[in-house]
């Protein structure tokens, strides 16, 4: 009897998991249409958004174009290893842009600015939570949703893909730096046969399209995670490592999900 | 950190934003061609068969860049490439001069190369190569080397046996 307890006990904690989950899920999809709903004062407003895109973006640029440059510089010396046992060195212009501007930019980018901004939007809104402020707001009859959750939402939705852009060229460029400045591949081959492999609509735009996704992903995880908060300082704290988690994990299953409509079969 | 300053930011960070999509679009993605400044002269070559060259590829001379390739076009009368080259102006070359198309490497890029004749006239702007020497193929020279081989293995194979072959 004792061990039949056990059993459904066991059966009902996964239960209880799953119903959270949808909950959470269910939760989050009608917190996306509250932001949606409530952002229009944040375009009417566009005070409040360019604060915001100060914090998520400008304070982001550092650490993008410092590691969009090393990401690009190590591509091309990996990629010389490489591609020097064909005697094709000159196809590293392709290498470094393709992967860039179709993975590395978008993801790397995504993790990046999950970590950076993602996870200080999220420590903003619970401790504004926890402190009660969310709720004098709500008693002076200013809705939280509208003008504090929206403006970082919308903020993050436009930095990203700016700064996933930024991340991709700066790598380029990196790539440029040391395949032909220091390796001393041909300068005219390296942007030439990049020139020809990259297609501007297969390749540039997808990019693009990847890093909206993102943008949008982990905007809402970040904010949903901060307004969803257990308001403790234990509970922002593990806000804040949720969305990390979260972020990661959203990007990378994202990316691969768009990754397969995008590119099945080739370039064409 | 007030108003004007936070303004500026943002505006740098949109800015280079957008710079950097005109960036991958233009320069990487090439949507539209991008032309360098022209410091030198262009000459024009006819190969039957260019091979895999491409746009940009070097043009060298014994080794050393002087020039590259502007574009690739096929003369719907003849069939033939007609490859424009532009070449630095501080170098000349004579009219007899011999374009060639080359790989660098076994399976690397191609390239042109020029070898300088004894003619005392120089190429002009706008002047045509006359002699030229096309790509070579490794499907060809593959199916040659085959095709060699499978001609001579009969008579050896069939030497030392003598009269025991069978048919």
């Amino acid at each position: 009897m004792n061990f039949l307890a056990k059993i459904a006990d066991w059966f009902r904690s996964i239960g209880t998991a799953t119903r959270n989950g949808i909950t959470r899920l269910g939760f989050a999809t009608r917190f996306f249409w509250a932001i949606v709903r409530a952002s229009g004062p944040t375009f009417m407003r566009p005070r409040l958004l360019i604060r915001e895109i100060y914090h998520a973006g400008v304070l982001s640029l550092v650490i993008v174009l410092m590691s969009g440059l090393f990401i690009g510089m190590v591509l091309a010396l990996q990629g010389y290893e490489t591609l020097v046992r064909f005697g094709a060195t000159e196809a590293m212009g392709v290498l470094v842009a393709l992967s860039l501007v179709r993975e590395l930019g978008p993801v790397v980018a995504g993790l990046l600015f999950a970590s950076r901004a993602g996870s200080a939007m999220t420590a903003e809104i619970g401790l504004m939570k926890t402190t009660e402020q969310l709720a004098a707001m709500d008693v002076m009859a200013i809705d939280p949703v509208a003008r504090v959750v929206a403006p970082r939402f919308w903020a993050g939705v436009i930095s990203l893909p700016l700064l996933a852009a930024i991340f991709s060229m700066l790598g380029i460029y990196g790539g440029f730096l040391v395949g032909v400045k220091l390796i001393g591949i041909d300068g005219g081959a390296f942007w030439g046969q990049m020139q020809v492999a990259v297609d501007w609509r297969n390749d540039v735009m997808n990019g693009v399209i990847k890093s909206v996704v993102f943008a949008f992903a982990v905007s809402l995880i970040a904010v949903f995670e901060g307004y969803d908060a257990t308001p403790t300082a234990e509970g922002v704290s593990a806000a804040t490592t949720r969305t990390v988690v979260t972020s990661a994990l959203a990007i990378l299953a994202l990316d691969f999900v768009l990754t397969v409509f995008m590119f099945r079969g080739g370039v064409n | 950190m007030s108003k004007k300053t936070i303004d500026l930011w943002v505006g740098v960070f949109v800015a280079l934003g957008l710079g950097a999509l005109f960036f991958l679009a233009l320069k990487v993605g090439n949507l539209l061609n991008f032309k360098e400044q022209k410091n030198g002269y262009e000459v024009m070559a006819r190969f039957d068969n260019i091979g895999n060259l491409k746009p940009r590829a070097p043009i060298k001379s014994a080794g050393v860049v002087v020039g590259r390739v502007e574009s690739i076009k096929l003369d719907p009368q003849t069939y033939e490439a007609v490859v424009r080259l532009h070449l630095e102006k501080n170098f000349q070359f004579s009219r007899d001069t011999i374009a060639a198309i080359f790989t660098s490497g076994l399976l690397g890029e191609q390239f042109v190369g020029l070898e300088a004749g004894g003619d005392s006239q120089m190429l002009k702007d706008e002047e045509w190569i006359k002699k030229t020497q096309s790509a070579i193929q490794i499907e060809k020279l593959i199916s040659q080397f085959m095709f060699s081989k499978a001609q001579e293995t009969p008579a050896t194979t069939a030497a030392p046996s003598g009269a025991g072959v069978k048919p």
